[in-house]
């Protein structure tokens, strides 16, 4: 392997793992602040993709009538839950917030798809789009069931993962799908050739993390989440309520989502199901990071990216293999290091 | 005299029972607290003291009645009772330990942000004027502060809401003597701030010495109440909690 290939592979490594780095934040932020193992991550970053490929053929794409059921879903558990509690005069502003705003959402993407948008209009209507996913999802499969065990939250999670794949290939179809470039341009860096492309995904992803620690540190909202992932009793006592703290990460991780399918689209080609294997990959970086650190959890999914471009060029028929092989040392060094400790003070 | 009390009262819980599964920890108990008030439950280790406070709290399912600011208070839930003013310092402090103490403090104020009360930061510099101690290590992590500097931070993150209640369990629990009293003096202090207290104590002889009205509970019923002075007067209570009079204790 000469310097130039060597040069080409730690570029597609840096770039997938920069993907997979943001599904790893989004991983440990749900797992952190609602315990729940979020395995179908993975589907909304191939909605993301498939959203966006859908409004490039011009279509109105299927997550516009995804996000509508789910709006009309969440609208009735909400006009239930008031009506057991006996506060029927919350009612309006809880339909409005649960079904009105993605049903605005899904209209008004509905509306925008019959244009010819620019490519920069497209993304942020797939990014409005898929996000919006992200709450309705908590609200419908984790919010009645937030206080089970860890285990009862992965059984669900497992049960959304299959219910969003099979909705996948409902709304989208079977064919996959590839977003072209946000751009073709290259140039020579010492006798490497980097591409534009390459750069704009880290730079997104870098830009992405920057902003989410500037959120969880300077404000209230960011404090009150962390503060919900350090001690639930005692961010109840201060009057943090767990279902908007649940809705405002799954908010939260459904946009780190939309924009990894984004930022991936162009990378790979990606069908309704090709979810899973992506929110494993993020998984791996996650696990590295003990499913509580973030930087490691970045760096963990960095580390996994590489190993993936590298395995592609040596023995890409066991690619996947070798990343997922990955895993075992991975667990055994956590599980030897780490010392389990009670949530407390 | 009971029907003044109940327009009155702050709080009033009439037969309360909790129960964990189908172990019950308290049975039927009336108590009352009205505004401006310190009064205190006294009892032993496992009398159900914080049952008590997290069922008022709204964190366990209770049966029985429990009014709040003269409104049953049974269907709110736990945020909606902080927003109305009724704030708990538990037992086990429950801090954000990865956060300084800066931070734990304004998350105090979460509602009262969220609201749009800029009079947080007044409340914000009366509690570092109450514990300077917590001033001086503001950007500390909570998880680093001494047992007395976390119930101190505890109870300025609680002042931190304005309670219209402040509930206290066991402030005094696990610390040195000096702190004790210094915590207990900082008690006394907030009465001129007008705030009631419900204090929840094993040190019966703080407790009585600070409050005006108490509660005796033993294995979760009330067994004694009345005015402070009276309770500390009681042969029965001298004995048992008070340590005095231990010759007199098997009458
Ligand atoms: N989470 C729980 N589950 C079951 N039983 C409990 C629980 N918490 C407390 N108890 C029981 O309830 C009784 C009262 O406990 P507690 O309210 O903690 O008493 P205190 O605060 O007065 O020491 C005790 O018998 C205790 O064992
Ligand atoms: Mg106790």
């Amino acid at each position: 392997m000469d310097l130039q290939i060597f040069a080409l592979l730690v570029q597609d490594g840096v770039t997938n793992g920069a993907v997979y780095a943001l599904l790893a934040l989004a991983l440990v932020l749900v797992f952190a602040v609602t315990r729940v193992i979020w395995i179908p991550s993975g589907e909304i970053v191939a909605y993301g993709t498939l959203t966006l490929a859908g409004l490039q053929a011009g279509k109105s794409p299927g997550t516009v009538g995804l996000l509508a059921g789910m709006a009309v879903v969440a609208g009735s558990f909400e006009v239930y839950a008031c009506l057991s509690r006996g506060e029927a005069h919350r009612m309006p502003r809880q339909l409005a917030l649960w079904a009105g705003v993605p049903l605005a959402i899904a209209a008004a993407s509905w509306w925008l798809a019959t244009f010819e948008l620019p490519f920069w209009a497209q993304i942020l209507v797939t990014l409005a789009l898929v996000t919006a996913l992200g709450p309705l999802l908590y609200r419908i499969a984790y919010q009645p069931i937030a206080e089970a065990s860890v285990l009862v939250l992965l059984i669900v999670s497992v049960g959304v993962h299959f219910a969003l794949t099979g909705l996948g290939l409902w709304f989208f179809g079977a064919e996959g799908s590839r977003t072209p470039p946000f751009s073709a341009a290259s140039f020579e860096l010492h006798g490497v050739t980097v591409s534009v492309q390459s750069l704009l995904v880290v730079a997104t992803s870098l830009a992405l993390i920057t902003a989410l620690y500037l959120f969880f540190g300077r404000t209230l909202t960011g404090k009150a989440l962390r503060a919900t992932a350090l001690n639930r009793t005692g961010a109840r006592l201060v009057g943090i309520s767990p279902d908007l703290a649940g809705a405002l990460t799954f908010t939260l991780a459904a946009l780190l989502c939309a924009f990894s399918g984004v930022l991936i689209g162009p990378i790979t080609t990606v069908y309704y199901d090709s979810g899973f294997l992506v929110s494993l990959k993020g998984f791996v970086g996650a696990i590295i990071g003990g499913l509580v650190s973030y930087p490691l959890a970045a760096a963990g999914a960095l580390f996994v990216g590489l190993i993936e471009a590298f395995a592609s060029f040596w023995a890409s028929g066991f690619k996947e293999v070798i990343v997922f092989t990955l895993i075992v040392p991975v667990l055994l060094w956590r599980s030897l290091t780490t010392t389990h400790h009670e949530e407390d003070e | 005299m009971e029907s003044d009390a109940a327009v009155t009262a702050l709080l009033e819980v009439r037969g309360l029972h909790v129960a964990y599964g189908k172990v019950e920890a308290v049975h039927d108990i009336s108590l009352t607290v009205a505004p401006g008030t310190i009064v205190t439950v006294i009892g032993p280790n496992g009398a159900g003291k914080t049952t008590l406070l997290s069922a008022v709290m709204g964190f366990l399912p209770v049966q029985g009645d429990v009014r709040y600011l003269g409104a049953p208070a049974g269907a709110l839930s736990v945020e909606q009772r902080v927003a109305r003013g009724l704030i708990l310092v538990p037992e086990r402090r429950e801090l954000f330990a990865a956060m300084s103490v800066a931070d734990n403090l304004e998350l105090g104020a979460f509602q009262r942000i969220r609201r749009g009360d800029r009079g947080w930061r007044d409340t914000l510099a009366e509690v570092y004027q109450r514990f300077p101690r917590l001033k001086e290590r503001r950007d500390q992590l909570a998880g680093t502060l001494s047992g007395g500097e976390r119930q101190m931070l505890a109870m300025g993150r609680a002042l931190m809401g304005k309670p219209t209640l402040l509930m206290l369990d066991e402030p005094s629990l696990g610390l040195a003597p000096l702190i004790v009293r210094e915590i207990f003096r900082i008690i006394a202090d907030l009465r001129s701030t007008g705030v009631a207290i419900l204090l929840v104590e094993q040190n019966a002889r703080a407790a009585l010495q600070v409050a005006d009205y108490g509660y005796v509970l033993e294995t979760g019923e009330l067994a004694l109440e009345g005015p402070s002075s009276e309770l500390a007067a009681n042969p029965r209570v001298a004995a048992t909690y008070l340590g005095r009079g231990v010759a007199a204790a098997g009458s």
